[in-house]
């Protein structure tokens, strides 16, 4: 079974420390948030200018000036601290960010990631994500193995204008956890009752698998 | 006004001399710390060909959209767009041109503007469109692209508290663009809630110092939210 997004959520989790400060991008990296262990401290970096985003507000604490960077209302936990666009992204692009979570559209035997421009379609912008990706050294990827109509997001060679150039090392789709490593996708982990056959055959990049590829597991 | 005295009361003179054709610098991100009532000071005003540098270009009817209803906008300098009709019809009739910048490079080519710095060199954007046609640099083995600074005509800022010098807090994360924005202007405007006499707020705990600062003006402010999001308290 392929996993769902809370359960992709969940393995993303599993790679928290404690002490960590985080950024978490929009969809499946935003519910990671759900799944940080029980006793572990990690900081939330969203980059409008807040390390320590907190949860939602409730109706009375809703606050205009007080949003995350998808522009959803948050609140701010305890230590937090908020800052201008421009330390933010000193922040991002310095390294001081542990763990950087981010979907994406494609990624490819070299760790390139595309991400945010699909040609002839309404181009919105890439926000952040090209700081991101250039600035962190620990990046993991959230997004599907393959499209609805079956085409593999894992390449040889991304077709989309990318986001980021050879800046990608771990990836977890709905089927597999994989690293990137001298031009080839690693097989780590896969998802509960997905056969390895599965993987190789919706896996359109070069594809490694290890002797011995163990079942995710979840509670 | 007087000496360091940079309060004005009225919106037509915070824009005095704002023409065809300049550069404007706006703070805000999304919805968050925009300012909104310069904002529709210059639709008033009806100025025209604008170039606009903002992280976002507000939504239909509100924020920088109110200036697409009248075409004043010909270009926009953004990471982010399109949350409006309006931007992409404009967009896709060739009426209007965006550039689309990386959200930290766009924040440090305002900060650099205001610091006297005309390029840096960053990561951001190496073997992206972004990247096209730039100077690259190796550096410690890593590629870096050149990245130019940008300054403004005007710069309108909202902030939150400032005295009548044009000492400026910010409030929260209603702070984002607007103090690189704030040093980045040949004139810069800051509207805020609240203008205190001077002494009122700790020197320590300024964000923006007067010196940047050209007109203060107190205004009211709607603060629209974008995307209100609740947990529920049951």
């Amino acid at each position: 079974m392929a996993l769902t997004r809370e359960q992709m959520a969940q393995r993303v989790a599993r790679e928290m420390q404690d002490g960590f400060y985080v950024n978490l991008g929009i969809g499946i990296p935003t519910l990671v948030a759900n799944f940080i262990p029980e006793g572990m401290e990690v900081m939330l970096q969203s980059e409008n200018g807040l390390l320590g985003m907190g949860e939602f507000p409730t109706e009375e604490t809703v606050d205009a000036d007080m949003i995350n960077a998808g522009k959803q209302t948050v609140t701010a936990v305890k230590g937090a601290s908020i800052f201008s666009s421009a330390e933010s992204f000193a922040m991002i692009r310095g390294g001081h960010v542990d763990l950087t979570v981010l979907g994406a559209f494609e990624v490819d035997v070299n760790g390139n990631i595309a991400s945010w421009m699909i040609p002839n379609k309404l181009v919105k912008g890439m926000g952040g994500a090209m700081d991101l990706v250039a600035g962190a050294d620990n990046i993991i990827v959230t997004m599907t193995h393959a499209s609805k109509s079956g085409e593999s997001k894992l390449l040889t060679e991304c077709a989309l204008p990318l986001t980021g150039k050879g800046c990608i090392k771990k990836v977890l789709t709905d089927l597999a956890w994989l690293e990137i490593e001298e031009g080839a996708f690693i097989l780590k982990e896969r998802a509960p009752g997905v056969s390895i056959e599965e993987i190789q055959e919706k896996t359109q990049g070069k594809l490694i698998v290890p002797d011995h590829v163990p079942e995710m597991v979840f509670a | 006004m007087a000496g360091f005295d940079k309060v004005v009361t009225s919106y037509a003179d915070a824009m005095a001399g704002l023409e065809d054709g300049m550069t404007v610098l706006a703070g805000g991100f999304g919805l968050c710390g925009i300012p909104e009532n310069l904002i529709q000071e210059i639709k008033r005003r009806q100025t025209r060909d604008l170039t606009i540098v903002s992280n976002n270009c507000g939504v239909d009817g509100f924020g920088l959209g109110v200036l697409l209803e009248d075409k004043q906008v010909r270009k926009m300098i953004s990471s982010y767009v399109g949350e409006n009709a309006l931007f992409e019809k404009q967009l896709l009739q060739g009426e209007l041109e965006v550039e689309l910048t990386p959200q930290g490079t766009l924040a440090e080519k305002m900060r650099a503007g205001g610091a006297g710095i005309p390029a840096f060199f960053t990561a951001t954007g190496v073997g992206t469109p972004v990247g096209e046609g730039k100077e690259t640099r190796i550096f410690n083995g890593r590629e870096y692209l050149m990245e130019e600074a940008i300054t403004g005509d005007f710069a309108i800022v909202k902030g939150w508290k400032a005295d009548r010098y044009g000492n400026v807090i910010y409030r929260h994360t209603a702070q984002n663009f607007n103090p690189l924005a704030a040093t980045a202007g040949k004139i810069t405007v800051v509207e805020v809630e609240e203008i205190v006499e001077v002494d009122e707020l700790d020197p320590a705990q300024i964000h923006t110092p007067g010196i940047y600062v050209d007109r203060i003006i107190q205004g009211s402010f709607e603060k629209r939210i974008e995307k209100r999001t609740v947990r529920s308290t049951d």
